[in-house]
């Protein structure tokens, strides 16, 4: 029977399938972080139970580090304990951890790849929502609950239910300085905050083949943010140019038999999918949110919308809410929005190609009077390669600040938090109420309109002269 | 996990659609280290004027006198959209909450709510609607949930249906822990962990 993508993935890892019951499927590689991880670990220990693979799970610390110093003494107490108690955990069953000295360290989604952890054809898992990043390699990866956390821990398994496939098809080509950002809020814009609920995602057409693998990651990053279970990509020579010769990557023969089991890794051509979306890749401009979620989306040479243009009532209060959240009036020309903050960071644009888009526009420029911007490099990897090309000079010089790896003010559990009223030029994922700082608003961009944001002072039209 | 068979209780009202668990335990909640106390913060931004939770929000919904001792919750749709933090169910289930209807749900939430032993309940829209307009126009109102006949009862007496997967409903009512379950599986698991590539290993 011919299949898709996420269903080769899929029956590849059933364990047990026992009707009535939810299927066990197996877990390859788990990855855990310091804030959802300490219930598991303790579940464990009160029911005296082991870890199945320990050597499968991978921990790093990133959601609640300090951006500024590598120290536990820059950690509020709470934070620290949760730091020290990741450490404690990982000791007791024999978890590797790529702490905050380690030059591994960084943003779990970030870190995974670029040590070769992920893989295609694999199921990662991950106590975080973005976990969907891995997705970009062929793999079938979502986020879970800290109680899966644990279950994963002592079973190396998870109970799934089967999802709904659907297939996002990005035709053609962009135009030039269209990024992966761009393509992946038009597709948000387009279906929806909650269109993907219940689904796996395949994202395919020429557009998304053309991505790098850090385009490719982003674009399944947010695949979450439309409410999907996971987004996939089917692997291809890109991919394995990424990861060949990383460190957990396999080697010799083992990595002559990785690509051929690869070669079936895509979707057959006479498979079928549950929906089916189609975007023209050249109607994609620069994107930018306006709103309260992902969803609420327009072309930066578009205007707020207009609630009363909304037939369904739900839909049109959660307008005039998020207008009032925002701060913003119906029919205002995103380019007129001032901004005061910029963060151009996150699991989703935080790599080394999404560092060199927003260089480029800082190049020889200075950041604008009265705006904060800071840099925040997914990795400690990604942090060397970018001060071995100089994008860190670059970067300090135009007055942007250059930190330490991790989620920082994405989520903006460390210092890294917005002020009541501060407006935030962002390249993170959500840009709900309060989300970056209580009170605050987040406006979703890409790494290169983050950066001529900065510049300008507020939201420009990188495809023109600024 | 406790065991969830029914259960009637004084239902509450936030009707916004798409309500992320960042509203529903923000992440300055996040850094403890176990999985209790977290019903305190619950939609903190919403609930209090202040940072530090002292002042009350005498506008929002669970603060109203007539929602004192709610233990369900009527909300619209793609309820605990975002982050997959578990935090979320825990918070709502120590706050006291049992189950939450609305129209949708996010998958990560609807999982870990299930797994926490708090009940996701879905309903169509208007059946939903019925409910806010029959909670509002009545105070103390109560709405009783019954897993084992998969039907809401309204405070009118309307019954809607609800579905919910068999396993997932299998788990709830006999209040099983999963992983006890997995693990008596351990045999399959090590065959299936010896037929794996060598790449996959």
């Amino acid at each position: 029977m011919a299949k898709t993508l996420y269903e080769k993935v899929w029956d590849d890892h059933i364990v047990v399938a026992t009707k009535g019951e939810a299927p066990i499927i197996y877990v390859d590689r788990h990855l855990v972080h310091e804030v959802t991880s300490p219930q598991a670990f303790s579940g464990l220990q009160v029911a005296g139970r082991k870890m199945r693979a320990p050597e499968k799970t991978f921990a790093t610390m990133d959601h609640n580090t300090s951006t500024t110093s590598a120290s536990l003494d820059a950690l509020s107490p709470m934070a620290r304990i949760q730091v020290e108690t990741l450490e404690r955990n990982c000791k007791e069953f024999g978890v590797r951890l790529y702490d905050i000295h380690h030059k591994n360290q960084g943003i779990v989604h970030v870190m995974g790849p670029e040590l070769g952890i992920t893989l295609p054809g694999t199921v990662i898992v991950c106590g975080d929502s973005h976990t969907a990043t891995h997705g970009a390699f062929g793999a079938l990866a979502f986020g879970i609950g800290t109680s899966e956390v644990e279950h994963v821990m002592a079973t190396q398994t998870l109970r799934q239910l089967k999802a709904k496939t659907m297939k996002i098809e990005v035709r053609g080509h962009v135009a030039e300085g269209i990024t992966a950002k761009d393509i992946v809020l038009a597709i948000i814009g387009n279906i929806g905050m909650d269109g993907g609920t219940g689904y796996v995602v395949e994202f395919c057409g020429e557009a998304i083949e053309a991505l790098t693998m850090e385009g490719r990651m982003t674009v399944c990053n947010m695949a979450i943010e439309m409410g999907a279970k996971a987004g996939m990509i089917a692997p291809d020579a890109t991919t394995a140019a990424y990861l060949k010769g990383r460190e957990f990557a396999p080697k010799g023969i083992h990595w002559d038999q990785a690509i051929a089991a690869w070669a079936d890794l895509k979707t057959d051509t006479d498979a079928t999918f549950d929906a089916t979306v189609v975007l023209e890749a050249s109607d994609i401009a620069p994107q930018l949110t306006w709103g309260t979620n992902p969803g609420q989306v327009v072309a930066i040479d578009q205007l707020v919308p207009n609630p009363s243009d909304e037939s369904n009532s739900t839909a049109r209060t959660s307008i005039e809410k998020a207008l009032q959240y925002v701060d913003l009036r119906a029919g205002t020309l995103m380019t007129d929005v001032d901004i005061n903050k910029v963060f151009i960071g996150s699991c989703t644009n935080s790599r080394i190609e999404d560092l060199r888009a927003a260089a480029e526009h800082a190049k020889g420029r200075k950041v604008a009077q009265g705006v904060t911007a800071i840099v925040v490099p997914g990795s400690g990897l990604v942090k060397e390669q970018a001060e071995a090309e100089g994008l860190d000079k670059i970067f300090l010089d135009a007055g942007f600040e250059w930190r330490l790896p991790g989620c920082s003010m994405c989520l903006a559990m460390n210092d890294d938090k917005l002020e009541a009223g501060d407006r935030c030029a962002s390249t993170s994922n959500r840009n709900f109420e309060g989300r970056q700082g209580r009170g605050s608003r987040t406006h979703l961009v890409s790494p290169a309109m983050a950066a001529a944001a900065a510049i300008a002072g507020h939201f420009v039209d990188i495809r023109k002269p600024y | 996990m406790q065991p969830f068979i029914a259960h009637t209780g004084l239902a509450v009202i936030i009707d916004s659609a798409n309500i992320d668990t960042d509203q529903i335990i923000p992440k300055q909640f996040l850094s403890k280290v176990t999985r209790d106390g977290f019903g305190i913060h619950l939609f903190h931004d919403w609930r209090y004027l202040d940072d530090a939770g002292h002042e009350p929000n005498p506008d929002f919904s669970l603060n109203k006198p007539r929602y004192k001792g709610a233990s369900v919750l009527v909300s619209q749709e793609n309820f605990g959209c975002g982050s997959s933090r578990e935090h979320a169910p825990w918070a709502l289930a120590d706050f006291g909450l049992k189950a939450i209807i609305a129209p949708s749900f996010a998958d990560i939430f609807y999982g870990n709510s299930i797994n926490n032993g708090l009940l996701p309940v879905q309903l169509t829209e208007a059946e939903v609607a019925q409910l806010i307009t029959e909670i509002e126009a009545q105070p103390g109102a109560e709405v009783n949930v019954d897993l084992q006949a998969l039907t809401v009862t309204s405070p009118s007496g309307a019954v809607f249906s609800f579905q919910i997967a068999e396993s997932a409903r299998h788990n709830l009512l006999n209040g099983l822990d999963a992983i006890g379950l997995t693990l008596a599986q351990s045999d399959a698991i090590a065959t299936y962990e010896a037929n794996l590539p060598a790449w996959r290993v």
